[in-house]
């Protein structure tokens, strides 16, 4: 080993260190942004190091340099603008395609190693199996996450999408990528095998995402996180190079936890989830039970809530999908500030799955400037909802199911808000149409509720107009 | 089976234990975030993106090494950017902790 490698090795070394003291920082809320900036820290001197020993060692071709610069331009430009402009509602999809370009990229990296390959020879398993594998995965993680953020943008509908014999078709087009994949191995260097694989690779990441509903994508999304992480790792075995293989590795490990805690906050099975399950969507027609029972529903306006939080001591927000879906996190949060400066105690109730995805709610409420420390997670707001005067939910339905207390339904040993604890409810909500999980919500029809029936930006706006002239009266 | 890659699998089995390990419990207030901030790092392509740039010697080489680059930099860059501009927002002064429990800090 010449002193330039080991010292690059060592400064490797040093990147990795960073990225792991970055992840464990980024557990907790207060040091989650030095945690991201330490990683970016780790990342930045692997790229230099990268770049130093490439200049010192090879030389290059000037081509490849310009190559590598347009390309790093073009793609870092595109990537900042899109990151700096995303709403923060449309945050899922976005990492989705940026796992689409990370897989991608992986697999440009793997056909280049391949073609280094001297032609005629037999090929060197310790490169070539990596290939494959970086190949094979990357691919899957390149179409499907390009689905996924289809379904999760609405382009692509969210129902699930199957055809007869699709989960035949799937086993045929995996057998085909792996079978291709091991006649690469054996054969001599054949691109054309490997494109095969690429191809039938591609195939099945579009087919195992479109039978996966809308609302079970984020759990896919990171999933297919963690898969781009394990075609990095192999990306790094080709070319031998020992941080990204470290790093891949780490997101590996790091996305499959993260995929299973999600589809725990989500009461899913990943397995069920992969199998396409549930069979609905968030995209459903309310049309089938919109308006069909309406007899016991007590029907408040803008006014009636006003009053209700002008006068009340202890408020209880509980955000859900209908309030990202509608971005009105801005008005909920103007809302509460108003009620706050009038002495109003106010607090959020977060589910764990409210938003689009787990712990999407609370980007949304930050943004809108609400301190992480009046949102409250599922145990604390349980408590607090005993003791406050006003519960209102903003397009939240399921997870406010009394039903989930109940066996034998949809929703049964779900972790819900117990709103009905509450002293009055009053539910913001632009139908009675159910939520994802397809069953009625009692909660609705409880005498204590009344349902203000609204879209969530416009129905908020209008209380904030009506609670104006209460506390300034 | 070479000492290179009996050392390089030795490496991605350790990394893959401190992973599991180093993200164990994460409160779902944070599972978007430590998402993207996952994302972010699997940005290290761009490293494979400029090794395969200082060996390409073809014009297959070099359209690799753009397409390798260009897929790398908008994943590495757009992935700290957009996992920055999230966490910014929890860790914004705070008007005032009176009466607040913190519940952000306390286990599920």
């Amino acid at each position: 080993m010449s002193t330039l490698a080991f010292v690059t090795g060592l400064v490797y070394l040093v990147a990795a260190t960073l990225f792991v003291v970055g992840l464990h920082l980024m557990r907790a809320p207060s040091t989650a942004r030095r945690g991201n900036l330490v990683s970016a820290g780790g990342m930045i001197t692997a790229v230099v190091t990268t770049v130093v020993f490439a200049l010192i060692t090879s030389g290059g071709d000037p081509k490849g340099w310009l190559a590598l610069v347009l390309g790093l331009g073009a793609g870092g430009t595109w990537g900042v603008l899109r990151a700096r402009s995303v709403k923060m509602t449309d945050i899922p999809q976005l990492v989705s395609v940026f796992n689409a370009v990370g897989g991608g990229a992986a697999v440009a990296i793997a056909f280049a190693a391949f073609l280094q390959h001297p032609s005629g020879a037999s090929l060197d398993p310790n490169t070539s199996i990596p290939v494959v594998l970086d190949v094979l995965i990357g691919s899957v993680t390149f179409s499907g996450s390009l689905i996924a953020a289809g379904k999760l943008q609405g382009t692509i509908p969210g129902q699930p999408l199957t055809f007869p014999g699709s989960r035949l078709v799937n086993v045929l087009v995996v057998l085909l990528a792996l079978g291709v994949g091991v006649l690469t191995l054996l054969s001599t260097g054949n691109v054309v095998l490997l494109v095969v694989v690429l191809v039938a690779a591609l195939a099945f990441g579009v087919l195992m995402v479109l039978p996966i509903g809308g609302a079970d994508a984020p759990v896919v999304v990171s999933l297919l996180n963690a898969l781009t992480g394990l075609a990095v790792a192999m990306a790094g075995f080709a070319i031998d190079n020992q941080v990204m293989i470290i790093a891949g590795a780490l997101v590996g490990a790091a996305g499959t936890i993260l995929t299973l805690q999600m589809a725990k906050a989500m009461n899913r099975s990943v397995g069920a989830i992969i199998l396409g399950g549930f069979g609905t969507s968030d995209n459903k027609s309310p049309a089938s039970v919109e308006g069909a029972d309406l007899t016991n529903v007590r029907e408040v306006t803008a006014d009636d809530l006003a009053i209700q939080l002008a006068y009340a001591q202890h408020v209880v927000i509980v955000p859900g999908f209908g309030l990202a879906a509608a971005q009105a996190q801005h008005e909920v949060a103007e809302l509460a500030k108003l009620l706050t400066d009038h002495g109003v105690d106010v607090k959020y109730a977060i589910h764990p799955v409210a938003g689009r995805m787990p712990g999407h709610m609370n980007v949304l409420l930050a943004e809108a400037n609400v301190p992480y420390t009046q949102m409250l997670e599922i145990e604390a707001a349980n408590a607090a909802f005993d003791t406050c005067d006003v519960a209102l939910v903003v397009g939240a339905n399921d997870v406010t199911n009394p039903l989930a207390r109940e066996s034998g339904n949809a929703v049964s040993g779900m972790p819900i808000l117990d709103v009905d604890h509450a002293k009055a409810v009053v539910v913001l909500k632009r139908s009675m149409s159910p939520g994802y999980a397809g069953i009625p919500n009692p909660l609705f029809t409880d005498p204590k509720t009344g349902m203000f029936f609204a879209d969530a930006k416009k129905g908020l706006a209008d209380t904030i107009v009506a609670v104006k002239e209460y506390v300034t009266a | 089976m070479t000492a290179t890659l009996f050392g390089n699998l030795a490496i991605f089995l350790l990394s893959l234990l401190v992973g599991f390990e180093v993200i164990s419990k994460i409160p779902s207030t944070l599972h978007t975030p430590m998402m993207s901030g996952a994302n972010a790092i699997h940005g290290v392509v761009v490293v494979g993106a400029i090794v395969t740039a200082s060996v390409a010697d073809s014009t297959a080489g070099y359209l690799l090494t753009l397409v390798a680059g260009a897929l790398a930099a908008a994943n590495v860059c757009g992935g700290y950017v957009v996992t920055d501009r999230m966490l910014k927002m929890f860790t914004r002064p705070e008007p005032t902790r009176t009466g607040a429990t913190e519940a952000g800090d306390v286990a599920p």
